[in-house]
């Protein structure tokens, strides 16, 4: 009797019987599927469109339908609409932001963590940019606030921005469920690409009537917001007297009269 | 030695002023006034120090505060706003925020300061109402209080609107357009007080005039007033053990409640300050300059207009044309109607409550505790509900956008909200204020719980309770039972009519909701009895326990065998 | 045990237990050094202010966790200056519990209201007085006395009349004329239909406002004649305050919400609603800026546009009714 054998009837027998085969299984698939953790970037753009259809046929196309021309439900309700035309800036911002595949059904697509590599989102952006024109996504020299003016940026911000998403950049309300989100931690570029694609309810600011240096002017606005001293203290969020109220109630109404009560209370 | 001389020379200041006015007898006579002490009556000396506080802040801003709306171009040490036009008020915010040492300090301590005088108002005008202490002789310090609040409100807005940012000129303009909607003269009112069509280029140098002089003038003369009153009707105090309604028990002024008085507002000023040195607040030069066509998502007052915001907020949207004439009720009836009635209603109340109960014609001095006046403390709670419910609506879009709440459903939610929650916690806390007074009638008719739970040998359980404490009953026992008005009979025997009966059918009706269902205090007859029940009871367990210990105890007859 | 476990009077006062500090002379002196180091504190604080206030510049930033770069001079200033008064009041108020007697007293009332035949005595006098005045025996010299005093009280408050202009037609207009092109707010672009595309929104000016406002000194035409710009798919306008006022589904509204004169630019492009966040009162662009929730009563008034001969996005005349908040003559 082997070593091995004679311990048949260990209680962890069966689970390391288990971890064996399911090493096996998993191992053998790998070696199989032949690893697409190293997805080759792209020189030749050809490779890039193949590899973004793939990669849109198996997370996109289930809801935006096969070809890209937008799924519905069986009832009618639009599950995604019509990529065609969207252009590859919509894409790298709504998969560079982890808005798409989406998480969570709701009034709106939340921000996440992405779910695609830099490789791939470039790959599956190429793929939609190839379906019809639509806007692209824009290169660093478009969209880098380096040198850009950031006082007309502020009043720019102040004028078509603090609206929806606060004098800060901290968010606010829309309709039944739908939110400006916060923008302080977005990228330049998504923030150029948000600009020029409207999002969700987010109106498109086109380069007509808000031209691309203002666009970086908002953008140099907003990175510092990003990096803001607050000479006063603690910000509170940056959302005005609501909070302001709130901490003046449960801090400083209730430091005093913590104080009251010490002042009556009888001394040992 | 030094100490003599010290004395000596106290002594001779004081022979000269008590030379030239009766400083003597004044002094003689209040040196060792006695001021009760309990933690609440200190809520209102917050409000005080806060607006010493507010005068001390206030007179350093005023030197550097260029109240004017000319717009200049800015080139101070803010550089997001270097180049831009903005008006000298803003400008010279700017300035004292970034510019003057101590200057951005002395803003942060004037606006802290601010949510303070107007938190302790209110917190004060509670304690004064749940303990009644604005019944005879004190409705008219009520009044003043009441006053205090109403221009406490109004001085914070000014205050705030100012520096003329895009955050508060925004809630300039709604001002604006609540002056407008006021029917014939609406429009000739906003022309007055803004010099022409809004903004105009002088409401800014007249707001500075209304919260510098006029309102904080009126201010100290209300405060004045107020505190005089305080001093010579002398306040009330909690009943208890040794206090009567005609006398005060606590500590005399000097030197006790000097120090704990005067310790009390550095320790106010201090919190002040210290929130200030951490806690931004009111940051202007994120707002921007006031521009008319410029906003920001989440645009608030200051707390303390909250409760207006969210009315203004939450009322449909009714408007009618009288004859080619507009009546905006959806602005009358949230802005001007309803604190109307409410402040209307606050001042009018002791004398709503002092008719409700019949024979009450003497001066109260003896506060009630909150559940022995269970109708008042109800109406008390029912009305902060209301409020409550209000002022969150004030906030609906930041708590919809950081909670994922649609901000249609939370209004449709807070209207019908305040019509249904304020009379289930009218009758909740009532239920409440019962169950308290019941608890009390037990404890003096048998002690307290003392959770000890004992076992006969009988298998009967009972709790061992344990006498109250002298203090405890001398403070349970002091209750003021009032009984409702009785309707005097509409025509008495010898035929002669009852006058003003409808009048009185009214009175009765208000004083039978106020007094008509109570848990009666316990009599003395009832305590003397509950103790013989007691003794009794505690007779029958003793000769229960005595017969089973006689029993085990006594030689049984198969023992002896 | 309260030596009064069996009072039915409570007259008595509480029982008093004795603090440590004066039972033990060794607490007491303890407390002593205690509340004057407190009061040291404080003079210390008040050292390091002055410090502080000549040291720090006003400029220089400092990183504090959570609360990031903060102005140093205000941080410093304000912790000074707020635990000095703090150690101050805490001094005092730790003499007062501690060290001074605690004994409660008891002091009479005495009833507010002078005793009856003092009372009497006294409006005897005031009597006395109004008799010797004459005004029981001459009602003409009363009557022409409150008359002169109710007069030269109210008499003055006309002075209020000149704190501003009749209000006139002005509400009623802006300045908003034919032909006069449509800016972009800020920059000053004009704008041709081709750089809108659709979902897109602007916030724009009357071509000439600055001028205007430099002529005034104020800023109210900026209160009544900022608008919006959106465009939406033709097929989606359901309904317009007049035909023809839109420009190949460009549509162009007053910025002012009609509620009580907030600027509104939130403009939700898939549902074309336009919410104000003061109060939320929401505008349907697509159905002729109609009011679907919210406080506002009235819709969205819109401008009337049209494209010039340099293919400009210009106004057809002024707006067809009052902007902003409703008034009493408004109609």
């Amino acid at each position: 009797m082997t070593p091995l054998l004679a311990r048949r009837r260990h209680p962890l027998a069966t689970a390391a019987l288990l971890l064996v085969a399911l090493m096996a299984v998993g191992g053998l698939y790998a070696a199989v599927s032949g690893g697409r953790a190293q997805a080759a970037p792209q020189s030749a753009s050809t490779t890039q469109i193949d590899l973004g259809r793939k990669l849109y046929s198996e997370g996109c196309s289930s809801c935006h339908g096969l070809n890209a021309e937008g799924g519905q439900q069986p009832d009618g309700t639009i599950s995604g609409p019509s990529l065609i035309g969207v252009g590859a800036a919509a894409v790298d911002f709504q998969v560079g932001t982890g808005r798409m595949p989406l998480q969570a059904n709701g009034p709106q697509a939340a921000p996440n963590l992405p779910s695609y590599t830099p490789d791939e989102i470039s790959a599956l952006a190429a793929y939609v940019a190839s379906l019809g024109p639509g806007p692209s996504i824009p290169d660093t020299g478009t969209y880098d606030p380096k040198d850009a003016d950031v006082v007309l940026g502020g009043q720019l911000f102040r004028s078509n921005c603090g609206a929806c998403h606060n004098f800060a950049g901290s968010g606010g309300a829309l309709t039944f469920g739908k939110r400006a989100p916060a923008i302080v931690n977005t990228t330049p570029r998504h923030i150029y690409e948000a600009m020029i694609t409207g999002p969700a309810n987010m109106p498109i600011f086109p380069d007509g009537t808000l031209r691309p240096a203002d666009k970086r002017a908002i953008i140099a606005y907003v990175e510092t917001l990003k990096n803001a001293p607050n000479p006063g203290g603690l910000d509170l969020g940056r959302v005005g007297p609501v909070t302001e109220g709130l901490l003046f109630w449960v801090v400083g109404i209730g430091a005093l009269v913590v104080a009251a009560v010490w002042i009556g209370a009888k001394a040992r | 030695m030094s100490d003599n001389k010290v004395l000596d020379v106290t002594e001779g200041a004081y022979d000269w002023v008590d030379d030239r006015v009766p400083a003597s007898n004044f002094l003689k006579r209040n040196l060792n006034k006695v001021f009760p002490e309990h933690w609440s009556f200190m809520l209102g000396e917050i409000a005080l120090y806060s607006f010493i506080v507010l005068l001390l802040t206030g007179t350093f801003l005023t030197l550097f505060f260029k109240p004017v709306m000319t717009e200049i171009v800015y080139h101070g040490s803010y550089l997001p706003l270097n180049g831009v036009r903005m008006s000298e008020a803003f400008a010279s915010t700017l300035d004292i925020s970034f510019d003057v040492r101590g200057g951005l300090l002395m803003r942060q301590i004037h606006h802290w300061a601010a949510l303070f005088f107007v938190g302790a108002i209110s917190v004060h005008l509670l304690r004064v109402f749940f303990t009644g202490a604005f019944r005879k002789p004190r409705e008219m310090n009520w009044l003043i209080g009441v006053g205090l609040l109403t221009l406490g409100l109004l001085e914070g807005f000014a205050g705030y609107s100012l520096p003329d940012d895009l955050l508060s000129g925004t809630g300039l303009r709604i001002a604006d357009g609540i002056v407008l909607s006021i029917p014939v003269v609406g429009t000739y009112a906003q022309f007055l007080i803004f010099g022409g069509q809004f903004p105009g280029d002088i409401f800014i140098s007249r707001l500075y005039t209304v919260h510098i002089l006029l309102v904080p003038g009126i201010i100290l003369a209300l405060i004045t007033a107020h505190l005089m009153m305080v001093w010579y009707q002398k306040h009330t105090q909690f009943p208890g053990a040794g206090r009567t309604n005609d006398n005060v028990v606590g500590y005399p002024l000097f030197p006790i409640y000097t120090a704990k008085a005067g310790g009390f507002f550095f320790v106010v000023f201090g919190v002040c300050t210290l929130l200030s040195a951490l806690v931004q607040i009111n940051p202007i030069w994120m707002y921007g300059p006031y521009v008319p066509d410029q906003l920001t998502a989440g645009s608030q007052p200051d707390w303390y207009i909250g409760w207006l915001e969210g009315a203004l907020r939450m009322t449909p949207n009714i408007e009618t044309d009288l004859f080619g004439h507009t009546i905006s009720w959806n602005i009358l009836l949230p802005a001007l109607v309803l604190p109307g009635i409410i402040f209307t209603l606050m001042a009018l109340y002791p004398w709503i409550e002092r008719w409700a109960t019949p024979g009450d014609n003497g001066p109260h001095n003896l506060l009630d505790r909150p559940r022995n006046a269970p109708t008042r403390t109800a109406i008390g709670v029912m009305s902060l509900t209301f409020y409550i419910l209000l002022w969150i609506e004030g906030g609906n879009d930041i708590i919809a956008s950081k909670f994922d709440i649609s901000v249609n459903a939370m209004t449709w939610f807070m209207r019908v909200a305040c019509i249904v929650l304020p009379p289930i916690a009218f009758i909740t806390t009532k239920r409440i204020c019962f169950g308290l007074q019941r608890r009390d009638r037990d404890k003096l008719l048998h002690g307290y719980e003392s959770g000890v739970i004992k076992r006969l040998p009988s298998g009967e359980y009972y709790e061992q309770h344990q006498p109250i404490s002298y203090e405890e009953r001398a403070l349970l026992s002091a209750r003021d039972d009032k009984e409702p008005y009785v309707l005097p009979v509409a025509t008495d025997a010898n035929g002669v009519r009852q006058k003003g009966l409808a009048h009185k059918r009214v009175r009765a009706k208000l004083s039978g909701w106020f007094y008509g269902d109570s848990v009666p205090k316990p009599t003395p007859a009832e305590i003397a009895e509950a103790g013989h029940h007691e003794e009794e009871l505690t007779a029958a367990r003793q000769a229960d326990i005595e017969s089973t210990r006689a029993k085990v105890l006594a030689p049984s007859p198969s023992d002896e065998t | 045990m309260s030596d009064h476990e069996h009072d039915d009077d409570f007259s008595a006062l509480p029982h008093h237990e004795p603090r440590m500090s004066d039972i033990d002379p060794r607490a007491a002196k303890r407390a002593e050094r205690q509340v004057a180091l407190l009061f040291t504190g404080a003079m210390l604080c008040g050292i390091a202010f002055i410090v502080a206030f000549a040291a720090v510049p006003v400029e220089k930033l400092v990183w504090v966790p959570l609360i990031g770069d903060t102005q140093l001079s205000n941080l410093l200033l304000g912790l000074f200056m707020g635990l000095g008064f703090f150690l101050v009041g805490g001094g005092a108020i730790h003499w007062a519990k501690k060290l001074m007697p605690e004994q409660e007293v008891i002091s009479e009332r005495h009833d507010t209201g002078a005793p009856a035949e003092a009372r009497q005595a006294t409006f005897k006098e005031l009597e006395r007085g109004v008799n010797e005045s004459g005004v029981r025996r001459r009602p003409l010299i009363l009557a022409t006395l409150v008359g002169a005093l109710a007069l030269m009280s109210v008499a003055p408050l006309v002075l209020i009349a000149d704190l501003g202009p009749k209000p006139g037609t002005k509400l009623r207009y802006t300045m908003w004329r034919k032909g006069m092109r449509i800016l972009v707010a800020e920059t000053g672009q004009p704008i041709r239909p081709q750089d809108l595309l659709v979902g897109s929104l602007v916030s724009g000016v009357p071509d000439g406002i600055d001028a205007v406002l430099e002529a005034e000194g104020n800023l109210n035409e900026l209160a009544k004649a900022p608008v919006i710009l959106v465009r939406m798919d033709p097929t989606d306008i359901k309904a317009q305050q007049g035909t023809d006022w839109d420009f190949q589904g460009i549509l162009c509204f007053s910025k002012i919400c009609t509620h009580v004169g907030c600027p509104i630019s939130l403009y939700e492009q898939q549902t074309h609603h336009l919410l104000c966040p003061c109060h939320q009162s929401t505008f349907d662009l697509a159905d002729g800026g109609q009011v679907i929730f919210g406080p506002a009563a009235r819709e969205l008034p819109q401008l009337a546009i049209t494209v010039d001969t340099d293919g400009y996005l210009v106004a057809q005349g002024d707006f067809a009714q009052p902007v902003g908040p409703s008034f009493w003559e408004r109609g």
